[in-house]
């Protein structure tokens, strides 16, 4: 037999029990539907993380107390200005060296006011960091050094408070203590959740005195060029241990911190891929069930087609495509619902979904070889009939 | 084609049913010839539905020798089997068997399918056919557009369509009334006549088995009767039922409009008249 003709009797016998063949396909649309979305929702997610963690710059050392842990607590730093200038010495260059000390504050402008993450930096920064400022200037070594009131806000704490009027020179207070704006940051957006525009930049000296403290939260480096990073970190943390011999230290890179974030979206997406691959293998089971109900239906007209000359793989490749048809029609469907949800997901929700042409092809590969595999038996089923007893049944 | 259409040696047939052996047929050696037209009757129970599967070669047989258009079935595979029930085996069913959905043209077209032909080709064929029949007005319709006399014709063409050397037809009337029924046959006898075809009817009915030219007559899985047992004396014939009412060998009777050459080379040349 031509397998046009196998094809044509095939899709004959889909029509005949459509209600039954669109349940049956049901199973193998939701598998795939759910592949094709979860693989376009991971690597949406893998990206823009991957994006928004080399959108910080490159060759980036990020020195914090205590140990880098998912389940650890944040430590409390005992880092200070001497040790800030150990590491600059290490580094040899004050303006590869960013520092932080965050707290959250709440800052006001006339009547209007925001909670937001208060930042005391050297004028560094933005030599170290990515990050652009819409308007104005950025903090300069005069206002660090003479701890200056001065401060640069994020763009959202900008759009807060002043609405569309331009900051700059306007007046804001922090934590009751009034400060000049001198710049606005351009917009960054969400990372992972958190609101990148929601903060204020001011000296590290003015924040000092502000919170009352001389400590400084953590470091972040640029090396020279990525061969260095790992030599720098260990010598850097070296120096922080021989100067705090009872804390820990750590050095990240932004590989560490893109593997880690890859280990816990990797976790993730082979939960949710064994959940799409246990549907798959339902709507597998449900077109096996399906195609040896079919045999069962139609044992005589299998006798009649064997007895009027049909081989046995004649049959079996009839019915085996069959339950091919279904799987890969329910692929098909599965694979367009699929990107129309994540396409409506990525278009209507903050979640971010990049469609791959490999994970349609995918979906597809694997919606046909659902159909071989389950088929497989109740074809060869129907072709090992013996014409006899099948041309008896009624 | 040279020899018989269909030559079985001491044929029996075991089924084991629940471990236990049942003989459906004990031993049967049994000619059947190019263009001869053939009754098979005998109670239910008597081995004749057993005896039409082994000679359509849909089932193989557990002792003695059997040559279906002069090839042994010994040893054949399923797909073997297959392509020679294709070639050389035409069959009716008491019940049609025809496929419900499709239309009389593909059903007849059907057989041909197996044999690789192309659509074109094979509607052609199928459409000279039906008009043989005398249904080239009803070609597409379905079957249960269709009376039972003229479902039975479609079934009829669809065995001849593949030219085949034998027509089996295993109680083609038995779902048909008697006037129906009596047309059917009438149509069996003028195709056997007219291509020379062999036909070969299996069926109960006295009366039925009457009209064919050589009656066998079988009761517990044995021949009891032959009315044109093979002239031909085989001394070596194995030890089988030769059965006790077995008449002498008669003379040939001469077949009219056989052809050895082979069955309707020229479908479109005979029975015309029928078609239209």
């Amino acid at each position: 037999m031509r397998l046009a003709e196998a094809w044509r009797v095939a899709l004959d016998a889909l029509r005949a029990n459509r209600l039954r063949s669109m349940l049956t396909m049901l199973g193998m649309v939701i598998g795939v539907a759910a592949v094709v979305i979860l693989v376009a929702l991971g690597t949406g997610t893998k990206n823009e993380v991957q994006a928004q963690v080399e959108g910080l710059g490159s060759n980036l050392l990020i020195v914090v107390p205590g140990q880098v842990s998912l389940n650890a607590a944040p430590a409390v730093s005992r880092l200070d200005q001497s040790d800030l200038d150990a590491v600059i010495r290490i580094v040899g260059s004050r303006d590869r060296v960013a520092v932080s000390l965050t707290s959250g504050e709440s800052v006001r402008a006339g009547q209007r006011s925001a909670f937001t993450s208060v930042l005391g930096v050297l004028e560094t920064t933005p030599k170290v960091f990515l990050r652009d400022l819409r308007t104005g200037a950025y903090l300069t070594r005069t206002d660090v050094e003479t701890g200056r009131r001065v401060a640069v806000l994020g763009d959202s704490v900008a759009r807060g408070l002043f609405g569309e009027r331009d900051p700059v020179g306007q007046q804001v207070t922090i934590a009751g203590v009034r400060f000049r704006v001198i710049g606005v940051f351009a917009p960054l957006g969400q990372s992972l959740g958190v609101d990148r525009d929601n903060e204020v930049h001011v000296p590290l000296t003015t924040a000092q005195r502000l919170l009352a403290t001389k400590r400084v939260d953590a470091f972040a480096v640029k090396a020279p060029d990525a061969a260095t990073i790992d030599r720098l970190g260990d010598d850097i943390v070296a120096e922080l241990s021989r100067r705090h011999p009872d804390e820990q230290f750590s050095a990240v890179t932004q590989e560490q911190i893109l593997g880690a974030l890859g280990d816990i979206l990797g976790v993730l997406t082979a939960v949710l891929a064994a959940i799409a691959g246990i549907s798959l293998l339902v709507g597998g089971v449900g077109v096996s069930n399906i195609m040896l109900v079919s045999v069962r239906e139609r044992t005589r007209e299998i006798g009649l087609r064997k007895a009027l000359g049909a081989r046995p793989r004649d049959i079996g490749v009839q019915f085996l495509l069959e339950a091919v048809l279904l799987t890969t029609t329910g692929g098909l469907l599965g694979i367009a619902l699929g990107i129309g949800v994540s396409l409506a997901v990525a278009a209507l929700s903050p979640v971010p979904a990049a469609l791959t042409w490999w994970s349609v092809a995918l979906a597809f590969g694997v919606s046909c070889a659902v159909g071989i595999v389950f088929g497989v038996a109740p074809a060869q089923r129907a072709g090992r009939l013996d014409p006899v007893v099948a041309l008896r049944t009624d | 084609m040279t020899g018989p259409a269909i030559e079985a040696i001491g044929v029996a047939r075991t089924y084991a049913m629940d471990g236990v052996s049942v003989t459906a047929l004990r031993g049967v050696t049994l000619t059947i010839g190019h263009g001869e037209h053939v009754a098979i009757v005998g109670p239910s129970g008597s081995g004749k539905s057993t005896l039409m599967h082994l000679l359509g070669g849909l089932d193989q047989p557990s002792e003695g020798a059997l040559r279906i258009g002069g090839r042994d079935v010994a040893g054949l595979t399923a797909a073997e089997m297959a392509h020679l029930r294709n070639a050389t085996i035409g069959f009716v069913f008491q019940a049609f068997h025809l496929l419900a959905r499709t239309s009389a043209l593909d059903n007849v077209a059907l057989p041909l399918v197996y044999r690789g032909l192309g659509a074109r080709e094979r509607r052609a064929k199928a459409a000279a056919m039906l008009a043989k029949v005398g249904l080239g007005h009803r070609m597409d319709h379905k079957p249960n557009q269709m009376s039972g006399g003229e479902q039975q014709r479609v079934a009829i063409a669809r065995a001849l369509v593949t030219e085949p050397a034998v027509l089996l037809a295993d109680e083609p009337t038995g779902n048909l009334d008697s006037a129906t029924g009596a047309a059917v046959l009438e149509l069996l006898e003028r195709l056997n006549l007219d291509d020379g075809v062999a036909v070969v009817l299996v069926t109960h009915d006295r009366e039925v088995a009457a009209r064919a030219r050589r009656q066998i007559t079988m009761r517990d899985g044995v021949v009891v009767s032959d009315s044109a047992a093979p002239k031909a004396a085989r001394p070596d014939d194995p030890p089988v039922s030769r059965a006790a009412g077995d008449p002498p060998p008669a003379p040939d009777r001469g077949i009219p409009h056989q052809r050895t050459s082979g069955p309707g080379e020229h479908p479109g040349d005979d029975g015309g008249e029928a078609g239209r």
